[in-house]
């Protein structure tokens, strides 16, 4: 009792942060950038939503191999989520309908969920990202 | 400094924060010579974690930073050695930074 007491006191306030990805991996800089404003929040031990819809989905996609363009495999680093407490990860069921995907497609477990989840998700965010 | 000199002075060049400019410049021989710059000697124990950070950044194109190299480190060698202060004892200072100069990883990103 008295240490939880303790810890509220001495610990800074933890947010909800939602970041919300939904540009494709590579070509331009936004999924990259999201990936790294997540880990930066989930160091800082805030908590953390992370997104996936819209052309987003496709970040999550097996069998990426941009070494073809000089490019970081930007999937290898989701699956060290869970070592960044990272475990709140959604990907939107429509937008991988809309690219015929289905989580089997995936790299990485993530939540399926529907556009009014998301919209919950954004309404309990302190902070919401979305790029 | 801006490179470093081997055995055989072949320069090995480095960024401005003293990481390889290029990862595939490392070896053994680098590893020790980096760790030399921090007055780090490499013992058994440096290298269990240089061996996990290394293979931890094939898997995931990823540095570390503090927390996740603690919860690595717990994962790979046991909870007795996944503690800051058994990190910070190998190497001093910021152990995510030091131990991924060491490992040849570029500069972790989201680590102050």
């Amino acid at each position: 009792m008295h240490e939880s007491m303790n810890d509220s006191a001495n610990q800074p306030q933890r947010k909800i942060l939602t970041f919300i990805s939904r540009k494709s991996p590579y070509g331009q800089s936004h999924a990259k950038a999201c990936l790294d404003m997540v880990l930066s929040a989930a160091v800082f031990d805030q908590q953390v939503n992370y997104v996936f819809m819209d052309d987003g989905v496709l970040q999550l996609r097996r069998g990426q191999e941009p070494a073809a363009i000089d490019s970081k495999n930007l999937s290898a680093a989701f699956s060290a989520l869970p070592l960044y407490e990272v475990n709140n990860v959604y990907v939107d069921t429509q937008s991988m309908q809309d690219r015929g995907m289905s989580t089997e497609d995936l790299v990485v477990e993530a939540k399926p969920c529907t556009a009014g989840h998301i919209a919950s998700l954004i309404r309990q965010s302190d902070v919401v990202f979305n790029l | 400094m801006s490179s470093l000199i081997l055995h055989d002075h072949k320069p090995i060049p480095l960024d401005k924060d003293g990481y390889l400019r290029n990862l595939e410049d490392w070896s053994e021989e680098v590893a020790a010579k980096l760790a030399e710059t921090a007055n780090i000697d490499l013992t058994p124990a440096h290298w269990e974690v240089i061996s996990a950070l290394r293979a931890f950044y094939a898997a995931h194109e990823l540095s570390p930073a503090m927390r996740p190299l603690v919860k690595l480190v717990t994962r790979e060698l046991g909870a007795d050695k996944g503690r800051s202060i058994y990190l910070m004892k190998l190497f001093p200072g910021n152990p995510a930074l030091v131990a991924s100069k060491i490992a040849g990883l570029p500069r972790p990103t989201n680590c102050f």
